[in-house]
C-alpha cells in the first residue's frame, strides 16, 4: 500500500517571530524555516512502517509557493519516496488544503494519509479532520501510538482525559501528536540522494480546487506585556509576597 | 441567525470549557441552542436547560454514542448545523476533534482558539504559540469556531427552564472508528485547565520520584498538578499533564513553575494565569521574564523549604480561626 503523507513549510521552533511594523503580518525575512515538526513525525511514522514492510511507498506533499519544495526534498531525505508540489502563491488554509489533498487521494488512491496535528505557525489543528470528513474515512486524530494489522489499525490518541484507544478500518486519516515517535536525521548521502527523486508540481486549476483562503487577516498585534515581575531572595519572602500583595494563597 | 454550541460534558455535568464557551456565545446577542451528545445524560440536558440566555437544548441519546466517535457524530450535527448562523464548540480535545469536520462539510473555515469576539464576524486568536494575536475577518455564511476556555469566565446559571428536543440521529453511512477504552490519569485533584492554582514541574525535577514531592505542595494548596513536555516525555506524569502549545492552556491565579526553563511552546499554555511563580536555578532562565515572583536556586533546598513553611503556614491558620 501506498502511504500518503503532508507535510507543511514553518518557521523554524526555536525561532522568536516579530510582527511586521505595518501590522499586517509576521516578519519571516531571513528568519530559519523548517519541516514543521508535526509532520517530520508523521513522515517518520510512514518511514517506520514502510520499514516493517506494511507500505511499499511513501508519498510526500506540500501545498504552497516554491519555496515548499524545500520542506519536500527535505522529506524525501529523510527517506520519502516521492513528492508533489501543488503550487500557488496563495495564502493556505486548512479547507483549501484539505480540499487539495482529497483530490491528491482520488488521483493517488493512498490507503493512508497522515499529517501533524497542528501546524505550528496558524496552529490551526483542522486539516486532518476536514479531509477525513471530505472523504468519508475513518480518522485518528492526534496520536501517540500505532499498529496496523492487515486492514485494522489501532491508535493511541492524547486526549484531554488521558490516553483514549480507537480501532478503525483503512483506508484512514491519522494525525501525529509529539509522543508518537522520535524523527531521525537525515544523513549527507541521503541527502544527495534525494535530489534526484521524483518531484512533480501540480497547480491547484489542474486538481480542480479553489483555494481561495475563506479568513482574512485583519491585522496581528502583540499579546499585551505582563507587568516586569521581581525576584524574591527567599521561600519567607515568597510566601509573605503571594499571602499579603498578590494575596492568592 | 441562531447559534448552536456544541456541549462537552462528563456524563455528569457539562465540562468549565463548555461554561466558558456558552459565556462567548452570549456575546453574539443572538437565541443560543445547546447540543448534547451522549448516552443516558438526561440530566446534563435538564442542567444546559437551566443557563441563562439558553432557548433550547437538543439531546443526541443513541446507546453507540456512550463514547462518541467524531464520525459518528458527524452526520446528525451537520443537519442540525445547517440551520444555525454560528457554530461554538470549546477548544478541549473534544472540539478540536469533532468541529473541523463540520466547518469542512459546510465548506467553511474554522477559527481555532477564539479569544476575542470583536463583532459577529471578527474574532481575535493567538497564533505563533502565542507570540501574536491575529484579527481575523470571515465572510462565510456558517462562523464556526473553538473558543479558548481561558479567555471567558464561566456562565452562571438562570431561572429560567429551555424546552429540551431531540433531533433524528442519523447514523454513519461510511466506515468509521470505534471505541476501544479510555486510560484515564484517576485524579481527586481540581481538573488542570479550571483549578485556581497550578503546579507545575518540568525536567529539573529529574526524576519520577523527585517530581512526587509536588504533590506534597499540590495537596497543600488544592492545586492540580502541571508539566512541561519535557518532564511528560521523560515518563514523570501522564501526557494530560502538559500545558502548553500542544497541551493544555491554563490560566489559573497562581502558577507556579518548579525547574521550567520557560520555552516559548510552555509558555503559550500559561502566560495568562494572574500570577506567575517561577523556582529555577538558572538566573537566566526565560521563565523569569513573565514571572511575577522569581526565586533563584536550587529547587531541591527549596521544595523541601516551601513544604515545610507552607505546613506551618496552615497549622497557624488553624488555630487562629
Ligand atoms: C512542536 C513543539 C511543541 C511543543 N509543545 C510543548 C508544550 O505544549 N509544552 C511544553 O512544555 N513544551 C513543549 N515543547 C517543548 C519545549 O520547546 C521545551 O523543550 C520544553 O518546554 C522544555 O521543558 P522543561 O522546561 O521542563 O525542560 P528544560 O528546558 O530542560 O528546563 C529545565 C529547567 O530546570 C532548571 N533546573 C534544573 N535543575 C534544577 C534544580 N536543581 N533547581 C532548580 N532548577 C533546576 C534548569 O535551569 C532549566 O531551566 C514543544 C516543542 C516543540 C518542538
Amino acid at each position: 500500500m501506498k502511504i500518503l503523507v503532508a507535510v507543511k513549510r514553518v518557521v523554524d521552533y526555536s525561532v522568536k517571530v516579530r510582527i511586521k511594523s505595518d501590522r499586517t503580518g509576521m516578519d519571516l525575512a531571513g528568519v530559519k524555516m523548517s519541516l514543521n515538526p508535526f509532520d517530520e513525525i508523521a513522515v517518520e511514522e510512514a518511514l517506520r512502517l514502510k520499514e516493517k514492510g506494511v507500505c511499499s511507498e511513501v508519498l510526500v506533499v506540500s501545498i504552497g509557493d516554491t519555496a515548499v519544495q524545500e520542506s519536500l526534498r527535505a522529506a524525501l531525505a529523510l527517506g520519502a519516496d516521492r513528492a508533489i508540489h501543488v503550487k500557488t502563491e496563495l495564502e493556505t488554509q486548512p479547507l483549501g488544503v484539505a480540499k487539495a489533498l482529497k483530490a491528491l487521494v482520488e488521483k493517488e488512491t493512498p490507503q493512508l494519509v497522515v499529517l501533524g496535528k497542528q501546524a505550528i505557525d496558524d496552529d490551526f489543528n483542522q486539516t486532518g479532520q476536514m479531509l477525513s470528513a471530505l472523504l468519508k474515512w475513518p480518522q485518528g486524530t492526534f496520536i501517540s501510538s500505532l499498529t496496523i494489522e492487515g486492514q485494522e489499525i489501532q491508535a493511541v490518541r492524547e486526549v484531554d482525559g488521558g490516553l483514549e484507544t480507537l480501532k478503525m478500518p483503512l483506508p484512514a486519516v491519522l494525525t501525529t501528536d509529539l509522543r508518537l515517535n522520535q524523527p531521525r536525521y537525515a544523513s549527507l548521502p541521503n541527502i544527495m540522494k534525494a535530489r534526484q527523486k521524483p518531484m512533480e508540481i501540480l497547480t491547484a486549476n489542474m486538481l480542480g480546487v479553489d483555494l481561495t483562503p475563506h479568513l482574512q487577516t485583519l491585522k496581528v498585534a502583540e499579546p499585551p506585556p505582563r507587568k516586569p515581575g521581581l525576584k524574591v531572595e527567599s521561600v519567607d519572602a515568597l510566601l509573605d509576597r503571594l499571602r499579603h500583595e498578590a494575596k492568592v494563597i | 441567525m441562531a447559534l448552536l454550541l456544541i456541549a462537552e460534558h462528563d456524563q455528569e455535568k457539562l465540562t468549565p470549557s463548555t461554561l466558558a464557551t456558552l459565556t462567548a456565545a452570549k456575546q453574539f446577542s443572538v437565541p443560543i441552542h445547546i447540543v448534547l451528545i451522549g448516552h443516558s445524560c438526561q440530566k446534563v440536558a435538564e442542567e444546559a436547560s437551566r443557563y441563562e440566555g439558553v432557548e433550547k437544548v437538543w439531546i443526541m441519546d443513541h446507546p453507540s454514542l456512550l463514547h462518541p466517535i467524531a464520525e459518528e457524530m458527524t452526520d446528525t450535527l451537520l443537519e442540525l448545523a445547517k440551520g444555525y448562523g454560528f457554530v461554538l464548540a470549546p477548544s478541549s480535545t473534544f472540539g478540536k476533534n469533532l468541529l473541523p469536520r463540520l466547518a469542512a462539510l459546510l465548506d467553511v473555515a474554522q477559527i481555532s482558539d477564539v479569544i476575542q469576539i470583536v463583532d459577529r464576524q471578527t474574532f481575535v486568536r493567538p497564533i505563533y504559540a502565542g507570540n501574536a494575536l491575529a484579527t481575523v475577518l470571515s465572510q462565510d455564511d456558517t462562523k464556526v469556531m473553538t473558543i479558548r476556555s481561558t479567555a471567558f469566565d464561566k456562565a452562571e446559571k438562570g431561572s429560567s427552564k429551555a424546552p429540551i428536543e431531540a433531533p433524528p440521529f442519523k447514523p454513519p453511512s461510511f466506515p468509521h472508528a470505534t471505541f476501544v477504552k479510555i486510560e484515564k490519569s484517576s485524579s481527586k485533584r481540581p481538573e488542570l485547565t479550571s483549578a485556581s492554582i497550578v503546579v507545575s514541574g518540568g525536567r529539573g525535577l529529574q526524576t519520577k520520584e523527585n517530581f512526587e514531592m509536588l504533590e506534597t505542595l499540590a495537596d497543600l494548596l488544592g492545586a492540580a498538578i502541571g508539566a512541561s513536555r519535557a518532564a511528560v516525555d521523560a515518563g514523570f506524569v501522564p501526557n494530560d499533564y502538559q500545558v502548553g502549545q500542544t497541551g493544555k492552556v491554563v490560566a489559573p491565579d497562581l502558577y507556579i513553575a518548579i525547574g521550567i526553563s520557560g520555552a516559548i511552546q510552555h509558555l503559550a499554555g500559561m502566560q495568562e494565569s494572574k500570577v506567575i511563580v517561577a523556582l529555577n536555578k538558572d538566573p537566566e532562565a526565560p521563565i523569569f521574564q513573565v514571572a511575577d515572583y522569581g526565586l533563584v536556586g536550587d529547587l531541591f533546598t527549596i521544595l523541601p523549604e516551601l513544604i515545610e513553611k507552607l505546613k506551618m503556614m496552615k497549622k497557624a491558620d488553624l488555630t487562629q480561626k
